[in-house]
């Protein structure tokens, strides 16, 4: 693993009068690939969103590869790619047509497009509209998109949902593939036991703070503790609203 | 990236173009009804032609604006594009020009429409086609903008009109008065003045919302 490649200070955001995150603080190093994990609601999503730049945090600050998150979101944007919950497809174009629309956008050729679809086992749905995919397909497709990008970060979250068993392994190869080629990878997730077979270190994430921090192999242990705590101190634990 | 935003603005455009037809029967009926306000007054109705077929298309252009931003919406696809990061203004110019094309043939489509309705026939198409493209233009720019502004809220059909209507107001003025002349004559030779200042409305439609949009869509 090379140098720091995220450094995170103190980010907060909120919706409303309810901090989805408060306070979070971790660092990420280049070339790895970290799982975040937390129950609904822990703030996962919302750290994608502000890491990505598709949302700007309320309190905190973070440097992505020397780039500040509030000043170079463009230069970020340029070395990042997000899977998100959103598929960012357009219904009413083809497979095809939305990533040529996505590589016409980078500037980049369209000769690779249905190497990406062939990749994501939808090569033979290339010229089908969105519309007429199902959640799982619209996923793959997504992930070919995030992988046109050929980006130095990505943010997969919850990759697993809406997959079948080998869109489980797709995703497995894919997150393979790309810590061999030295990108960096955040994972958000609810299997644990998956992200630790891929992730070198993991974050665990509880009402919009870090737990806990360290290596992925320790993560289930700690989240059992977690889980523990949180079942003990049960409708006694003040809420985040401030 | 200009080029790429507008192919896939064309793009979108033909695989709705069923709405296309959709907004122009409601044109057209508007206009009819229009006529029936008037009564059967032959020279009322050609007096007013000009207004009513302008206020036929700002109508009907609230519509397929609003309309225009409900793919980017549906799974967040502009915020897709941004984060790729796609340049703002090339995805407004394109979605604007994309507009345009889109009212100009709606315009054009209107026209014969009025000629049958109200009997405003005239044999100076190349002008009408350039007040048309110039009037529709001082639409499209300010109204691609505001459907950018209200595609997220929930009273969006009721939102962009509210907000649209009274800045385009010049524009509107500008291409009646001058398709006005166009149809009933131009015996003092105004009509350059008024494509004039429809132009000098244009230019600040279209570079004032070109810089305002990338604030518009960031969050």
């Amino acid at each position: 693993m090379g140098a720091i490649l995220i450094e995170a200070e103190n980010l907060a955001r909120r919706y409303g009068r309810r901090w989805a995150l408060a306070d979070v603080s971790f660092t990420v190093r280049s070339g790895s690939v970290v799982m975040v994990a937390g129950r609904n609601g822990s703030g996962k999503s919302t750290l994608f969103r502000v890491l990505s730049t598709a949302i700007r945090p309320d309190r905190g600050r973070a440097m992505i590869n020397g780039f500040d998150l509030l000043r170079d979101r463009e230069d970020i944007r340029r070395m990042m790619a997000l899977l998100s919950h959103q598929s960012y497809l357009y219904e009413s174009l083809t497979a095809r047509e939305n990533l040529s629309v996505a590589a016409d956008h980078l500037g980049r050729s369209r000769n690779g497009v249905m190497a990406l679809l062939e990749r994501v086992a939808l090569a033979n749905r290339a010229d089908d509209p969105v519309s007429t995919f199902s959640a799982g397909m619209r996923k793959r497709l997504s992930f070919a998109r995030v992988l046109l990008q050929e980006p130095t970060l990505v943010l997969f979250d919850e990759p697993y949902g809406q997959l079948d068993p080998e869109g489980f392994m797709l995703v497995d190869d894919v997150v393979r593939e790309l810590k061999a080629q030295g990108t960096t990878v955040m994972i958000a997730t609810h299997q644990l036991e998956r992200g630790v077979g891929l992730a070198d270190e993991a974050i665990l994430l509880e009402a919009g703070r870090v737990m806990w921090a360290g290596r992925a192999s320790e993560v289930m242990e700690h989240e059992t503790q977690i889980a523990d705590r949180r079942a003990r101190s049960a409708g006694r634990e003040p809420g985040v609203a401030c | 990236m200009l080029t790429a935003a507008l192919r896939k603005e064309m793009l979108l455009q033909w695989r709705t173009r069923a709405q296309m037809m959709a907004v122009f029967v409601f044109g057209a009926a508007a206009l009819l009804l229009f006529s029936f306000a008037v009564g059967p007054v032959a020279e009322a109705l050609r007096l007013y032609s000009a207004g009513f077929l302008w206020l036929g298309l700002l109508l009907s252009s609230t519509l397929t604006l609003a309309e225009s931003y409900h793919a980017e919406m549906e799974n967040r696809a502009l915020e897709g594009l941004l984060l790729l990061p796609a340049n703002p203004r090339a995805l407004y110019y394109g979605k604007a020009i994309a507009n345009w094309i889109q009212l100009v043939i709606l315009g054009m489509a209107l026209v014969p429409v009025m000629v049958i309705l109200y009997d405003a026939g005239t044999m100076r198409i190349p002008e009408l086609f350039v007040v048309v493209a110039l009037g529709a233009a001082g639409l499209s720019a300010p109204g691609t903008l505001y459907a950018a502004m209200t595609a997220q809220v929930r009273s969006k059909q009721t939102l962009l009109p509210l907000l649209l209507f009274p800045l385009i107001v010049p524009a509107l003025l500008a291409s009646v008065k001058a398709t006005s002349l166009i149809i009933l004559g131009d015996p003092m030779g105004q009509l350059k003045s008024w494509i004039s200042l429809l132009i000098a409305f244009d230019a600040i439609y279209w570079s004032l919302c070109g810089l305002l949009f990338g604030r518009v869509v960031e969050e």
